[in-house]
C-alpha cells in the first residue's frame, strides 16, 4: 500500500527529525514535585558489569555527551525527557529474566518501552530509570492458518505483524497511526484502542495468552491459542494495560480475523452533532456487521490537516454559500462481498441524504481515493502537533455529551483569551474534537504554538472535572502513564485505586517497575 | 452560434492500482475477487475534459467516455457520469468468464477508429497507458489511424481561439510546448490534473441516467478481433529483502565484511 507506506514514514519522520525541535527540559524539572525515589539504587559500574555478563556488547546502549540516547529518552510527542544513561536491549526472554531478577535485587528502577509511541509519557524515564527496549525481540513465532492465532515476540512492529498475517488472509484486530512504529507487546500492555475497535472489540477478548517477565525474575507463560479457558482467574488480564507496571510482555498470543475481501469508505458532511450521532444510529441499524469503523472530525481540526496536507485535496467542496459543515463523518465497512456491501452502503447513504442528514459525501472509488479519505482522519494528530505542539486528551463519554467537552473547552480557552488561529502572539491555536464514535471516544487536541503553564492550568483540571461530571473516563485508550497518574481519581473511586494499588504491590513489592506512573 | 468541441474519452477497466495480484499461471493473472477500478491516467482524462467544459463557456463542449468491457465496466462509466460526463457508451466483449476478451492496443484503436468515423469527435483525450499492460500505445495508434495529430504525455493543455490546442509535454530534461489544430489526439500523464471525488448526490443520480450499449462483435464486424501478440510468459517482480537495523557502525562494518561489499 504506497500511500499507506507514506502515512507510516511520515510518522516516523516526524518520530525523529528535528522539525520542530526545541531543547526540552528534563521532566524532573518541569515537574519538581515529582521527587526520585530515594530507595532506588543509583546505576554503578558492578551493575554494568553484571549487565554485560547477561548482555553482548551490542545490547547495551550507553549515554555519551555526543549521544544522550534521546529517542529513548524522549517521548515522540516531545513533553517528556528522561535522563536515563543505559539502555538494554535483550534478544530472549530469559535475558529479560535475568536483567528484572538482577535489578528487583539490588533495587535499580526500569522503565519497559516498545516503539515509545505512547501519548502519556509512560514509555520514557522521569529520572534516571534504565530502558528495557523490546525492540531486538522481534520474531514472529507462529501462526495458525486454520485458527488465525498469531504467536510473536513483544517486539514485533504492529505493521510488520499486519503485513505478515496480511499474505495468510488475516488481520490485526487492531489499527492505529503509529502502526509503523510500535510494536505488540507495548500494543498489549497499554491495551491500546484504535481504529478498528468498534468491528473487533478490545485487546482483552482477542489477546489468548501473554508470556511475562515478573519483577522477580519469574516467567509465566500462558502462550496459548484456546479461545475458551475457563480455569479460574485470568491473570492475563492483569497486565493488558498495566503500562508496564507488573510485569514486562515479552509474547503475544493474539487471535487475527479474516481478512475482509471488500472494502469501502465514504467521508460525509454532516451539519450538527446530533445529525452524527442519528448517522451513525443509522448505520450500525442497516450497514450492521459490516460497518467496521465510525470515525468524526470537526470542521477546524479539517482546516489544520488542509494546511498539514497542501497536496492533497479536500475531498469535499464546500457548499454554495461558502460555509463550511460542522462536521465530517468516515465511515468504513469491511465484508466478504463486495458487490453486497456496494448495495447495502450505497442504499444507507441514499437513505441519510434523502432524510437530509447528511450535506455532502462521496465515496472511495479506488483503493487510492480509500487511503487518502483516510488520511484525512489519521493526519489530524500530527496537523494539530505541528505548529508546536499539542496538548491531547482522550476520554470517553456518553454519546450525547461527546462533543460538548470540545465546545466548552472552546469557550474555556477564549474567556482566558489565550486562543487565536492567526495570532501568533496567543499560546493555543485552536482546540479540536475527533474521534472514534463508535466507541464513545473522543480525542480532544489542543494546537499550540508553545507547551505553556498557564495553558495547562486551564486545561487541568477543568477537563478531568467536566469528563468526570459526565461519568466518563479521562482516558478512553491511551492510558495513565506519568500524564496522568494524579488524576485517576477523575476516573475510579478510592476502593478501586486501593485494589489497584494492592495489587501492584503483590507483583512488584519493591516498585522497581515504571516508577511515577499509572498507580 | 459557438463552435462545437466534442471530447471523446476512452477508458478501461483495471485491477486496482494498489493491489498487488498474484500469478494463476505462468502467462496469467489471478483477478478472482480483486478491486477493479478506472485506469489512473484515464481518470485524469475524465478530469480534464470536465475541467475544459467549465473553463469555455465560448464552447459548446461535450463529453463521452467510452469503454470496452464486461458489464462489470458500467461502474465506471457510472462514476464519469456522476463527474458530469455527459454521454456514456459501453461496448460490451462479454465472454463467459465475465472478464471479457482481452484486446491488444491495434484492435482498441481500430474499434475506437469506428466509433469516431460515425460520430463527430473533435478530440480525443486518453490515458497515455494503462497501467494493467503498460502498452503505451492505443492513443498513437489511434491518430494514425485517423491521420490526425497528437500530442502524447501531456502535462498542461489549453484550447486556443476554439480550433487549436497548446499543450505543454515533459521531455526528457525540460518541457516542450506544442501548437496543434484540431482534430487531435492527446495522452494525459499524471501532472495534468488531480482527479476530483465523485459527490454523493451525483451518483445516486448517475444511477438513472442511461449508458448506450454496443457489442463488440456484432456491432463491429469489420474489425478484425483476432490478437497478433502471444503473451510467453509473465513473471512476479522479485520480492526485496528485508532491511536490518544496526545499532553501530561498528556493527555495520562488521555486517559488510561478513557480506563480502568491503
Amino acid at each position: 500500500m504506497f500511500k499507506k507506506a507514506i502515512v507510516s514514514i511520515r510518522y516516523n519522520s516526524l518520530k525523529k527529525s528535528n522539525f520542530y525541535y526545541r531543547s526540552l527540559s528534563y521532566t524532573s524539572e518541569r515537574y519538581p514535585q515529582v521527587q526520585r525515589d530515594t530507595k532506588f539504587k543509583r546505576l554503578n559500574e558492578d551493575d554494568i558489569s553484571h549487565f554485560n555478563s547477561i548482555l553482548s556488547k551490542d545490547q547495551i546502549l550507553h549515554a555519551t555527551p555526543d549521544n544522550p540516547l534521546i529517542i529513548y529518552n524522549e517521548d515522540w510527542m516531545k513533553k517528556y525527557k528522561g535522563q536515563s544513561s543505559l539502555v538494554l536491549k535483550p534478544k530472549t526472554t530469559t535475558q529479560v529474566s535475568q536483567i528484572l531478577a538482577y535489578c528487583n535485587k539490588v533495587q535499580l528502577a526500569m522503565v519497559p518501552q516498545g516503539g515509545n509511541t505512547g501519548l502519556v509519557g509512560g514509555s520514557v524515564p522521569v529520572f534516571d530509570e534504565i530502558i528495557l527496549s523490546l525492540s531486538n525481540m522481534n520474531n514472529i513465532r507462529s501462526f495458525d492458518e486454520l485458527t488465525g492465532v498469531l504467536k510473536c515476540d513483544a517486539g514485533v512492529i504492529l505493521q510488520n505483524a499486519m503485513d505478515y498475517v496480511s499474505d495468510k488472509g488475516h488481520v490485526i484486530p487492531l489499527d492505529l497511526g503509529a502502526k509503523g512504529s510500535c510494536q505488540m507487546g507495548g500494543v498489549v500492555a497499554t491495551n491500546a484502542g484504535g481504529l478498528r475497535f468498534i468491528k473487533y472489540g478490545s485487546l482483552h477478548g482477542s489477546v489468548l495468552g501473554l508470556e511475562v517477565v515478573l519483577p522477580n525474575g519469574q516467567i509465566l507463560n500462558s502462550m496459548k491459542s484456546l479461545r475458551k479457558d475457563n480455569t479460574g482467574y485470568d491473570w492475563k488480564q492483569l497486565f493488558i494495560g498495566s503500562e508496564g507496571t507488573l510485569g514486562i510482555v515479552t509474547g503475544v498470543s493474539i487471535l487475527t480475523a479474516p481478512k475482509p475481501k471488500a472494502n469501502n469508505v465514504a467521508f460525509l458532511a454532516v451539519d450538527s452533532f446530533s445529525n452524527v450521532l442519528e448517522v451513525f444510529k443509522r448505520a450500525k441499524g442497516e450497514l450492521n456487521e459490516i460497518l467496521s469503523a465510525f470515525e468524526f472530525m470537526d470542521s477546524t481540526a479539517e482546516k489544520l490537516t488542509e494546511k498539514y496536507l497542501p497536496d492533497l485535496p479536500f475531498p469535499l467542496e464546500s457548499d454554495q454559500e461558502g460555509n463550511e459543515p460542522s462536521f465530517y463523518v468516515l465511515i468504513e465497512t469491511s465484508g466478504s462481498n463486495k458487490e453486497h456491501d456496494d448495495n447495502k452502503l450505497e442504499s444507507f447513504l441514499e437513505k441519510v441524504m434523502e432524510s437530509e442528514l447528511i450535506v455532502d459525501g462521496t465515496i472511495a472509488q479506488d483503493e487510492t481515493e480509500l487511503t487518502n479519505l483516510w488520511n484525512w482522519r489519521e493526519m489530524i494528530p500530527e496537523s494539530t502537533q505541528m505548529n508546536g505542539g499539542v496538548y491531547k486528551y482522550d476520554v470517553s463519554l456518553p454519546l450525547p455529551d461527546l462533543y460538548s467537552l470540545v465546545e466548552a473547552t472552546n469557550e474555556r480557552l477564549k474567556k482566558f483569551n489565550l486562543m487565536s488561529e492567526t495570532e501568533s502572539s496567543k499560546p493555543v491555536i485552536a482546540a479540536v474534537g475527533f474521534g472514534h464514535i463508535g466507541d464513545g471516544n473522543l480525542h480532544l487536541n489542543i494546537a499550540v504554538r508553545e507547551y505553556n503553564k498557564e495553558v495547562e492550568k486551564v486545561l487541568e483540571p477543568f477537563i478531568y472535572e467536566f469528563v468526570s461530571s459526565k461519568n466518563g473516563s479521562i482516558s478512553a485508550e491511551h492510558g495513565l502513564g506519568f500524564q496522568k497518574k494524579n488524576y485517576i481519581k477523575y476516573s475510579k473511586n478510592d476502593n478501586e485505586i486501593q485494589i489497584m494499588k494492592d495489587i501492584k504491590r503483590e507483583f512488584d513489592p519493591n516498585g522497581i517497575l515504571n516508577p511515577y506512573k499509572c498507580v | 452560434m459557438s463552435r462545437q468541441l466534442r471530447i471523446l474519452v476512452p477508458v478501461k477497466r483495471v485491477l486496482d492500482s494498489q493491489l498487488k495480484p498474484r500469478l494463476l499461471s505462468s502467462t496469467q493473472i489471478d483477478t478472482a475477487n480483486l478491486k477493479f477500478s478506472i485506469n489512473p491516467f484515464d481518470d485524469i482524462a475524465i478530469e480534464e475534459s470536465l475541467l475544459l467544459k467549465k473553463r469555455h463557456p465560448d464552447l459548446q463542449v461535450s463529453t463521452h467516455a467510452i469503454t470496452i468491457g464486461p458489464s462489470k465496466s458500467q461502474d465506471i462509466l457510472r462514476n464519469c457520469l456522476a463527474k458530469g460526463i455527459d454521454k456514456a457508451t459501453l461496448i460490451s466483449n462479454e465472454d463467459k468468464g465475465g472478464d471479457g476478451v482481452t484486446l491488444e492496443p491495434l484492435k482498441v484503436a481500430h474499434v475506437l477508429k469506428e466509433v469516431v468515423s460515425k460520430g463527430e469527435v473533435d478530440l480525443i483525450i486518453m490515458g497515455k497507458q494503462a497501467i494493467d499492460d503498460d502498452f503505451n500505445m492505443t492513443g498513437q495508434m489511434i491518430a494514425g489511424l485517423l491521420n490526425w495529430s497528437q500530442a502524447t504525455n501531456v502535462t498542461k493543455l489549453e484550447i486556443v481561439d476554439g480550433t487549436h490546442v497548446r499543450v505543454v509535454r515533459e521531455v526528457d530534461g525540460g518541457k516542450e510546448t506544442l501548437l496543434a489544430k484540431l482534430p487531435l489526439v492527446i495522452t494525459t500523464d499524471l501532472g495534468l490534473n488531480t482527479p476530483r471525488y465523485v459527490k454523493l448526490q451525483s451518483l445516486m443520480k448517475a444511477k438513472k441516467k442511461p449508458i448506450e450499449k454496443l457489442d463488440l462483435i456484432n456491432d463491429f464486424p469489420q474489425v478484425d478481433l483476432q490478437p497478433r501478440l502471444k503473451i510467453v510468459e509473465v513473471e512476479e517482480p522479485e520480492t526485496k529483502k528485508q532491511g536490518v537495523i544496526l545499532n553501530s557502525v561498528d556493527e555495520l562494518i562488521a555486517k559488510l565484511k561478513e557480506s563480502k561489499l568491503v
